[in-house]
């Protein structure tokens, strides 16, 4: 090799070590203003290396996490089919590993474990015991709650999952307390939906002691205007005016709504 | 010196197109097309979640590995049927036509992700357009300001414009490889080589991150392994810091100004590629 050539390499070597202790600060930089805007993934481990197999995990590490979880959300599909729930509940924690940004995957995973797997596992004829059918049916409603508290921990700025974790406290917990929260905060943020507010209310004239904060906060939906005057709306405006004895003066719906 | 560029690219732009390396577009064609008929059995947000997540990602694999295989068989090509000396002992220095190369390869790539996009845009605006006819005569009992919701919601589900960012962001990354595979073509001695460095060097690429935070952190190394670290973070490109599609395609708003200094980071890895590669190549023997 000429003194030339060698002259060269080392510059170019140098020139290589330059540029990479100079980008550092700006990669460093970048990374984090990714992350601030939910743009880097927190990197894989190893247990789900097990779970993915080496191809998919060595694609997961290439840049290929969305595609890998796409597919693995068409196994969780064909596994439903043949209400493996246990395998879905796996493959959905896999997938939302992979995407833990797409509400779609959370939303989903925790409506099927706990809607279609409770109520498989509450019907499970190869069960006789009807404690072990309940208590398996409150195991996949729990598995869903996860699903959706993990999923808003990800997402804490999409209003979906916290409407959707609103619908499930309702439906499988009766818990109207935590219905109403949810609902609150999902109804707080810029793209929900103007229903939100009023399942929001709708919770909170449901929990004792919070009557008049519901009553006020449905007055405040009822002077929107005529849009929001639904029917349950006036119903429920007249029972809180009845129950909390508001002069007639004052009521909005002084008559009950056919 | 333009007019060389330009010369030298057209024809390493012909040479590639003859190489049919656009069968992939047909593969790729085949793949979204095909999955959006599948597809079609899941929920729109599913269906829609999908066959975004399966098309960008395959346009990623498929643009990745056009540029590194386009790249790594330039020079060693060249060299191999003697054409390099013929361009060479004209009025062409190795400047330019190592530039002409590369520009050759760029717009090979930028006209294959159009490609790949426009098969995806026209699968993914037909789709919308189909659940959203589906949607309004499901729900044409709602009043109208419910109805209009309803059908936004399946739009918004359906396309988004940040998908031409990603679109982007996946040509730049493609080039970013291209510019490194002709780095290391300037020295390597066979395509082969070319070719085994340059993936190992795209995966080693995606963990450069994870190797710069362990060793920034200083952590509980021994001093071989912080070497080790200091190397890969020093050497190889973030190439995670271009995986903006993970994001993208679960609705996640782009900032305008990570957008802007990602590509510029792109931009800046493929200028000192293109440097190095030419401090390298204009002492080659050939």
């Amino acid at each position: 090799m000429s003194t030339h050539r060698t002259a060269t390499w080392v510059a170019v070597a140098a020139a290589l070590l330059v540029f990479g202790l100079a980008r550092l600060p700006l990669e460093r930089s970048l990374e984090s203003t990714q992350r601030a805007a939910f743009f880097r993934a927190d990197s894989l481990n190893l247990d789900l290396r097990d779970q993915l197999g080496q191809l998919s995990y060595a694609a997961a590490l290439s840049g290929f996490r969305s595609l890998v979880a796409a597919f693995l959300w068409i196994e969780a599909h064909t596994a439903w089919e043949q209400t493996a729930w246990g395998k879905m509940a796996g493959l959905f924690r896999t997938v939302t590993t992979l995407q833990p940004r797409s509400p779609v995957y959370w939303d989903l995973s925790s409506w099927h474990m706990a809607w279609n797997a409770a109520i498989a596992a509450r019907e499970n004829p190869k069960e006789p015991s009807e404690f072990l059918r309940r208590r398996a049916e409150r195991e996949y409603q729990q598995l869903g709650k996860e699903f959706l508290e993990q999923g808003i921990a990800n997402n804490p700025d999409r209003y979906l999952l916290h409407e959707r974790l609103g619908i499930l406290l309702r439906d499988k917990f009766s818990d109207h307390q935590g219905a109403a929260d949810a609902f609150g905060k999902a109804a707080s943020m810029k793209e929900a939906p103007p229903y939100v507010k009023r399942l929001a209310v709708y919770e909170l004239a449901a929990v004792e002691g919070r009557e008049r904060e519901a009553y006020e906060a449905l007055r405040r939906i009822y002077d929107l205007g005529e849009d929001e005057r639904k029917p349950r709306v006036l119903t429920l405006l007249h029972e809180l005016e009845e129950k909390l004895g508001i002069p007639a003066a004052q009521r909005r719906v002084p008559v009950a709504p056919e | 010196m333009i007019r060389r560029i330009a010369a030298i690219a057209a024809v390493t732009r012909t040479e590639l197109v003859r190489l049919k390396v656009f069968y992939f577009i047909i593969i790729f064609a085949l793949l979204v097309i095909g999955n959006s008929f599948f597809l079609a059995r899941f929920s729109f947000e599913e269906e829609f979640q999908m066959l975004k997540d399966i098309a960008l990602g395959a346009m990623s694999i498929f643009s990745a590995l056009l540029a590194i295989l386009a790249s790594a068989t330039l020079l060693p090509k060249d060299l191999e049927d003697r054409t390099i000396y013929t361009i060479l002992a004209k009025p062409v220095s190795r400047l330019e036509y190592l530039l002409g190369k590369l520009a050759g390869v760029f717009l090979l790539l930028a006209l294959a992700v159009a490609l790949m996009g426009a098969v995806f845009a026209v699968v993914l605006v037909l789709r919308t357009q189909i659940v959203v006819q589906a949607t309004a005569v499901e729900l044409s009992s709602l009043p109208a300001g419910e109805l209009q919701a309803a059908l936004q919601k399946v739009q918004s589900a359906g396309y988004d414009p940040a998908l031409l960012a990603a679109g982007l962001v996946i040509l730049v990354k493609a080039w970013l490889l291209a510019a490194m595979t002709v780095f290391i073509s300037t020295f390597a001695t066979s395509t082969i080589f070319t070719t085994i460095t340059s993936f190992a060097a795209y995966f080693i690429g995606h963990l450069q991150s994870t190797a710069r935070e362990y060793w920034m952190s200083g952590g509980d190394l021994g001093p071989i392994a912080k070497v080790i670290l200091a190397l890969v973070a020093l050497i190889f490109p973030d190439l995670q810091a271009f995986n903006l599609v993970d994001g993208i395609v679960t609705g996640t708003p782009l900032p305008p100004g990570v957008f802007l200094k990602t590509l510029a980071l792109g931009f800046g890895y493929i200028a000192v590629y293109i440097a190095l590669a030419a401090a390298v190549f204009q002492t080659r023997e050939l």
